[in-house]
């Protein structure tokens, strides 16, 4: 999502703020639509192969997150750079063709439209996958909802990139949940019984931490190590 | 629409095929594992540990 707020925000600032407002409005109607048509159609298979489809999804979207964000914490891979980025983006924007279709900047809309979208889509699998296991797919497009809400307010109110966020602390935190729960449904729908059932989430949720905080030392320790 | 197959792949997939592939493999072993007598919900949290931990070890070139 931050990384969306600053491909909108540089499109905004250098091609106009219509195109990139309508590119964006356009992108949150394609994941919404996307959202009510995944939501139903998941909510047709049985609970068991639902939560090892889910659980199957969640591993492999929380480990590619955790994964970069235990290299990022561990120095082996440099950490985003909100400004640079939009700086980047900006730079390209000015040197790129003005041509108009429907009235709006082609390049400002086509580059945020795909910015939000490709972002959001992540966003759109977890609101599916978590509220079509929970049985709630609305109350989990409105947590979605509410987090996108909150990091326009901050990008409004900070008037730029939101680089001081602790983007990778985010993204190692969602890395734990997704891999969590990722875990937890998958060996429920392979047929585990877990003990405890339900509470055992927590005791899952404690270890994926420990084990991804001791690659975190591990990695970093190797890295400062004399060749 | 090779532009679209390459999208979905770098989107499912990621950076790291093997992780993928070592996560369905552990889902299949865990289902064997639930179908016998022997407790099997130990196996895929540690599994997953290892199979993120051979990712690591890969991308920060050991």
């Amino acid at each position: 999502m931050v990384e969306a707020l600053t491909i909108v925000l540089a499109m905004g600032v250098t091609r106009g703020w219509r195109a990139a407002l309508v590119g964006t409005g356009a992108a949150l109607l394609a994941l919404a639509a996307i959202v009510a048509a995944l939501g139903p159609a998941l909510t047709v298979i049985p609970i068991g192969a639902l939560r090892l489809v889910v659980g199957a999804l969640l591993l492999v979207f929380g480990l590619q997150w955790l994964r970069k964000a235990i290299l990022r914490a561990s120095g082996w891979r440099a950490v985003r750079d909100e400004q640079a980025l939009f700086e980047r983006e900006a730079a390209e924007a000015r040197t790129a063709a003005r041509e108009s279709h429907a009235g709006l900047d082609w390049y400002g809309f086509t580059v945020s439209f795909k910015g939000v979208l490709l972002e959001g889509l992540e966003v759109a699998f977890i609101v599916v996958t978590f509220g079509s296991t929970q049985g709630s797919i609305p109350l989990a497009a409105a947590g979605a909802g509410a987090a996108a809400v909150i990091v326009v307010i901050a990008g409004v109110v900070v008037r730029g990139p939101l680089g001081r966020v602790p983007e990778n602390t985010l993204a190692y935190v969602v890395g734990v949940m997704l891999t969590t729960f990722g875990i937890f449904w998958g060996a429920e729908g392979a047929g585990v019984d877990w003990p405890g059932d339900d509470a055992a989430l927590p005791g899952v949720l404690a270890f994926v931490l420990l084990v991804s905080l001791g690659y975190v030392t591990s990695l970093r320790r190797r890295r400062l190590a004399p060749a | 629409m090779k532009r679209f197959a390459r999208f979905w792949w770098d989107f499912v997939v990621g950076d790291d095929w093997r992780v993928a592939a070592g996560i369905a493999v552990a889902l299949a072993l865990t289902a064997l594992l639930a179908a016998t007598s022997i407790p099997a919900w130990w196996f895929l949290p540690l599994t997953v540990a290892a199979v993120l931990w051979l990712s690591l070890r890969r991308a920060a070139r050991y």
